[in-house]
């Protein structure tokens, strides 16, 4: 088994009012210094060793991410 | 004139789709999610609500069951397709329409009677409506706001595909105010805004919506 993250980000030309919203509370907290954020999603996934990347792509593409407005990046770490 | 309604695990407006369609002297069909064949019908409805509880992204999980899959079989061969809210949602994700629904730009769920303009009256859904004509309906949504690349709405556009768009301020942060686009056949279209909720004044602000449906009629009537 190996564990494998997808990280799925909004794409940088589309807005992202989550990230806008965290990035204008920090200053009311205290935070300064924080200039923007962008907020998304982080998928740990428990994957036998027999799945190769094009089928980790596959599913990071088609379900894990809409491409139409994220972008994704899947990468293998240690467990 | 059969018009199946499918039902998902958090679909919620499917009765009043189904209600909507018998105004406009059709006969529902109820479809499950999990359902394998269309039962016949001449016509489909992908209601709104929250599929699979919006897990993942709004329609993700929706845009895979099966009876989708028959859904988007039928839909490139020409059968009228309506996809309301979550519908939409799930229309997009499923690539039968382009671009996405995103979170509402100002972060608010919006609940309100919208005013919106009918910009296409060629489409299978459309065809009752003058051109240009205002009509005024629920929207009801968190994630409505329409997005795509440039590519994209200009093709839109030029095309005349944006079948709807909301009059006044934009409620969502939707590109151009789209509320409802069509695909290049115009027999699928899907909108945020919800006409089923506007077929009676009795239990809606208006009947406008009811043109939706009476124009679904005309279409597989003339087919």
């Amino acid at each position: 088994m190996a564990r494998v993250v997808v990280d799925v980000m909004p794409k940088p030309e589309i807005l992202d009012p989550q990230g806008q919203a965290v990035a204008n509370a920090l200053p009311r907290l205290g935070f300064d210094g924080i200039t923007a954020v962008r907020q998304g999603k982080h998928f740990e996934l428990e994957v036998a060793d027999d799945v190769d990347d094009a089928t980790l792509a596959k599913i990071a593409e088609t379900f894990l991410a809409n491409p139409v407005i994220e972008d994704w990046t899947v990468r293998r770490v240690e467990a | 004139m059969r018009v199946g309604v499918i039902t998902f695990p958090g679909t919620l407006d499917d009765v009043d789709a189904q209600r909507a369609v018998r105004y406009a002297d059709g006969e529902a069909v109820p479809l499950w999610h999990g359902d394998h064949d269309l039962k016949g019908v001449d016509a489909v409805i992908v209601p709104g609500g929250f599929s699979y509880g919006d897990y993942l992204r709004c329609g993700a999980i929706a845009r895979f069951a099966p009876v989708m899959q028959e859904v988007i079989e039928a839909a490139n061969k020409g059968m009228p397709v309506l996809g309301i809210c979550n519908g939409f949602q799930i229309l997009a994700e499923a690539h039968l329409l382009p671009g996405a629904l995103v979170r509402n730009h100002k972060l608010h769920f919006v609940c309100r009677d919208q005013w919106l303009k009918v910009e296409n009256n060629t489409t299978a859904w459309t065809g009752r409506y003058d051109l240009g004509a205002e009509i005024l309906v629920p929207l009801k949504s968190g994630e409505g706001g329409y997005q795509a690349d440039e590519d994209t709405l200009k093709e839109l556009e030029d095309d005349n595909r944006v079948v709807f768009r909301y009059v006044g301020d934009n409620p969502n942060g939707s590109r151009n105010n789209i509320a409802g686009i069509s695909n290049a056949r115009g027999n699928v279209v899907g909108l945020m805004p919800h006409p089923e909720h506007a077929i009676d004044a009795l239990t809606g602000p208006t009947d406008d919506g009811l043109g939706v449906f009476l124009s679904l009629l005309d279409t597989v009537v003339n087919a």
